[in-house]
């Protein structure tokens, strides 16, 4: 029964990563290394206005100042920033007139994972902004959008055609100043997403960014900035994968999302980068600054994420709970397995009066992996009557893994209720055998009882991404019960 | 006698203290102590006093509080005075053996160690290190690790006196030992005293330690404890802290169990200016059993901060932390428990619980209960809250003729009561039950029976 335990659990977790191909396509690249003179060619290929060379030279000037913070309960090999290319572009026309535009190369990557950019073949509503390593591919629906009044297009694009927004909006949130990675981004970040929904419009469709490294030796560093105004709103996927390659490849991106009076945004993401191979060589470093701002009275941010991939994650979803009655709510599933390491959580900071936040988390680690959540629940003196939830539960899945939790909470007045609770424990010999008892094998059991164990957060995922999700966690987990 | 006045607010000026002094304060003790103390001192100017800087003290800053001129004892000070009439803290109906602790010397110079049936040796610390060399050098700074710990660096470059207890083998000490640390002077004090209890195998003990300040100035208590049980070995500790709102207590217990070991540590901090408790455990052997209980009532601009570290290194060990408190007025506080589980500490129990209530929006609590588990056998969990009364508790009391103040008082006294019945002692059980309610009544303004009447 161990045994057999023990066998399922490896062909579980040794489950070959399915999107590691190359595509064979010309590129753009600029040369490796980090300087001023790499900034401004970066601004002048995207042909930026001045305000947004200076944002990035402001940016980089004080990266220049920091040192890479050492806190987390991680072990990052040191990064060599200057050998690494900021910039690789998918060489293709300079506009897309129409679908037989996008390079039928392009066009074969993204079918491979299961994007179609062809928009006669999409029979859900989603409209995708594919986006291949530093610039953004092909963003479909966009005109069915723009008769709403919805802006969905890519960072470059928005920078062009509606510079007021991203004046008034970039870095609002995250500010160049906030951290080193968020700093560095701000000066290099090459791409992205951008959404504005507009007052009163729930926008009919989901909204998708899908990232996708291919290029070597390359960092990928995008940005995503979502805003949300009065009574709108929307809800916003991401997904990311990553060719299989030996070097580590460093992403850091920033998601930025504001939301204005009785606004809502749900922003969920299936995290796959590749996250190494089972000897811990290769892998995505996710280094990423996500903070959603609820502004206006009423609104709400969700984030829901699945975090199966990258050899190390490092990131916080964060609210800024400033409008009274705002909702800030985090769930999330982090697998590792193998060499990869995790430190994640939320945090949720209250400032505005009657704020809610629930934080849900739910870690499972196997092989030799460290999975650690982190978390920050601040209710500062004015915020009366804020109430908060939290809950972490860790699931080991092996004797030499490691699961930690370090919650973090601080209250300032008498009227607010703050709760966190945390498990720690693994799969129980007497569940195994109650399923075992009733025909299910052992190695269905595991799949039954860590599903069942994610489903809380999986449920909050949008249908697409849900089945998807339930099925990444099973391959995640390949082999890795015990 | 020679009492230095030293200005504290830099690590430099302790350096500097302890270059001067140096034969003053290595003259009384023998050379495997100076010699450790060379090494704690060594390592106190790398690491100084923590700041908050320091993640274990993000929420006290240490710092600001050593930043005076504080008088230091490095020597025994002669106060007179007369423990029966001024200080009737003993506890009712408890039959104790009284140990007195004046500015962190052993208060009994005539009778400096003694022997008790059984082969039990009770008595001062320095005392202890020239008579019983073999035994003070087996556990002397063992448990107490000042590599990461400048505060226990500092306590061991300046180790004078402080308790010494050795149990046998088997022996079981009926009576409780009561440790009574008294503050005394007409200046402001820092004292650092230093002590170490041993447990043999198969022995009992059981230890009660009240903190009082019996006048008025500010002082800084920086403590060090260290607790040997061997094994088999059964313990419980109770400590009472009741000192002014001037005061700074910041104390390191260091707990070293040995298998099939059990102990049982009971902290109520009932006033005091400042409080840091550091509680430090090491499960050193298979099948221990560890619980620390922590209950803090503060008012006034008090500020409390427990730090727990249990350190699960073997398997089948179980640990329990359940810290409660309620803060009034403008009070802070924080909590910070840490249980780690090392890779082959499987079949692990470990369970933390933190509960506090905010009575005012001026009051601030921080907690940070964390769980670092490296085994996969384990059941760990904690919790944590911070909010205030239950209002549908207190409607139903209400609703049932109580007013609605005794009813606040009647929900907070059920609060305080998880703890106080861990006490194992019946008797300072039933005493602290008492404090306790006339604490949260308000009318314990101080040690009851002091007749100081101090603050």
């Amino acid at each position: 029964m161990e045994k057999d335990q023990d066998k399922i659990l490896n062909e579980v977790t040794q489950g070959e990563y399915k999107y590691g191909f190359v595509t064979d396509i010309e590129n753009e690249t600029i040369p490796k290394g980090l300087n001023e003179d790499v900034v401004r060619l970066i601004s002048q290929k995207k042909n930026e206005p001045e305000f947004m060379l200076e944002a990035r030279l402001k940016a980089f000037r004080h990266w220049q100042t920091l040192i890479m913070p050492e806190w987390a309960h991680l072990i990052i090999p040191k990064i060599n920033y200057q050998d690494i290319i900021y910039y690789a572009a998918p060489k293709q026309k300079a506009t897309l007139e129409s679908m037989d535009d996008v390079d039928p190369e392009l066009k074969a990557t993204f079918d491979k994972l299961g994007i179609p950019l062809d928009e006669q073949k999409l029979m859900s509503g989603v409209a995708v902004d594919a986006v291949m390593d530093s610039v953004s591919v092909k963003t479909t629906f966009k005109e069915n959008l723009a008769e709403l009044g919805i802006i969905f297009c890519s960072f470059s694009e928005a920078v062009q055609e509606h510079p007021d927004l991203i004046k008034k909006y970039m870095g609002s949130v995250v500010p160049y100043t906030d951290n080193y990675f968020a700093a560095l981004n701000s000066a290099v970040f090459s791409d992205g997403s951008f959404c504005y929904i507009p007052k009163g419009v729930r926008c009919p469709m989901e909204l998708s960014t899908y990232f996708r490294i291919n290029a070597a030796n390359t960092g990928q560093f995008e940005r995503t900035l979502i805003i949300a105004d009065d009574d709108a709103y929307v809800s916003y996927l991401e997904g990311c994968t990553a060719p299989q390659r030996d070097e580590n490849q460093l992403h850091a991106a920033i998601v930025e999302i504001v939301t204005h009076k009785n606004a809502e945004v749900k922003y969920s993401t299936v995290q796959n980068w590749y996250p190494g191979d089972k000897n811990g060589k290769g892998g995505i470093y996710n280094f990423v600054t996500k903070r959603g701002k609820c502004a206006g009275e009423n609104s709400k941010i969700s984030w829901t994420q699945v975090e199966t991939g990258s050899a190390i994650t490092w990131k916080y979803p964060s609210c800024l709970l400033l409008g009274d009655n705002s909702v800030g709510e985090f769930y999330s599933v982090a697998v590792t397995n193998n060499h990869q390491q995790a430190d994640t959580g939320t945090k949720m900071i209250h400032i505005g009066k009657n704020t809610k936040s629930t934080i849900v988390s739910k870690g499972i680690s196997a092989g030799l992996s460290q999975n650690s959540y982190r978390g920050l629940v601040k209710v500062v003196k004015n915020a009366t009557n804020a109430r908060n939830f939290s809950q972490c539960d860790s699931l080991l899945l092996s004797d030499k893994c490691g699961a930690h939790t370090f919650p973090y909470i601080e209250v300032d007045n008498k009227d607010s209720i703050v709760e966190h609770e945390a498990t720690t424990s693994k799969i129980g010999e007497d569940q195994i055998f109650y399923c075992n008892q009733r025909g299910i094998k052992t190695e269905d059991a595991i799949g039954l009882i860590v599903n069942g164990y994610a489903k809380e957060v999986l449920n909050k995922l949008p249908m697409e991404f849900a089945v998807e999700a339930q099925k990444l966690l099973q391959i995640s987990l390949e082999g890795s019960v015990g | 006698m020679s009492l230095e006045t030293i200005k504290t607010d830099t690590k430099g000026r302790f350096v500097e203290l302890y270059r001067e002094n140096q034969d003053l304060i290595k003259n009384d003790l023998p050379d495997y102590i100076n010699e450790v103390r060379e090494k704690a001192f060594e390592q106190f100017k790398k690491l100084g006093i923590p700041d908050k800087k320091n993640e274990n003290y993000k929420y006290t800053d240490l710092n600001k509080e050593f930043n005076n001129t504080y008088k230091m004892y490095l020597s025994p000070k002669n106060i007179e005075f007369q423990v029966d009439d001024i200080f009737k803290c003993d506890v009712p109906d408890l039959n104790t053996k009284v140990i007195l602790l004046l500015n962190g010397w052993y208060y009994d110079r005539e009778n400096l160690i003694q022997e008790l049936p059984g082969g039990v040796i009770i008595g001062s610390f320095q005392k202890a290190a020239e008579v019983y060399p073999d035994l003070v050098k087996k556990h002397f700074a063992k448990y107490a690790g000042f590599e990461n710990e400048g505060l226990v660096a500092l306590n061991t470059a300046f180790v004078k006196d402080g308790v010494f207890l050795y149990v046998p083998k088997g022996v079981v000490i009926e009576k409780p030992i009561q440790i009574i640390n008294i503050l005394m002077d007409d200046e402001e004090g820092l004292t650092q005293h230093r002590n170490l209890f041993i447990l043999e195998e198969n022995s009992q003990a059981s230890i009660v330690v009240c903190d009082h300040t019996l006048s008025m100035p500010n002082f800084v208590t920086n403590s060090v404890s260290e607790f040997y049980i061997g094994k088999n070995a059964q313990f419980d500790f109770s400590r009472m802290q009741n000192e002014h709102n001037g005061s700074k207590q910041i104390s390191h217990l260091y707990f070293h169990q040995e298998r099939d070991s059990r102990v049982s540590a009971n902290n109520i901090s009932l006033h005091g200016g400042l409080i840091r408790n550091n509680v430090n455990v090491l499960l050193n052997g298979e099948g221990c059993e560890n619980n620390t209980y922590g209950l803090y009532l503060t008012d006034k601009g008090q500020h409390i901060d427990n730090y727990v570290f249990v350190d699960h290194a073997n398997p089948n060990c179980i640990s329990n932390q359940l810290f409660k408190g309620v803060l009034d007025d403008f009070a802070t506080g924080a909590f910070n428990g840490k249980v780690l589980v090392r890779k082959d500490a499987q079949n692990t129990l470990a369970y933390q619980t933190n509960n506090n209530i905010l009575l005012t929006d001026d009051a601030d609590f921080n907690t940070k209960p964390q769980l670092e588990i490296y085994a996969d056998d384990v059941k760990c969990s904690h919790g944590a809250t911070v909010g205030q009364l239950d209002e549908d508790a207190l409607f139903y009391l209400r609703s049932r003729g109580i007013n609605k103040k005794e009813a606040k008082l009647l929900l907070m006294y059920a609060f305080a009561h998880d703890v106080i019945h861990k006490i194992q002692v019946p008797a300072l059980q039933e005493r602290i039950q008492d404090l306790v309610d006339k604490r949260l009544r308000g009318e314990l303004s101080r040690c009851n029976n002091c007749q100081m009447h101090c603050c």
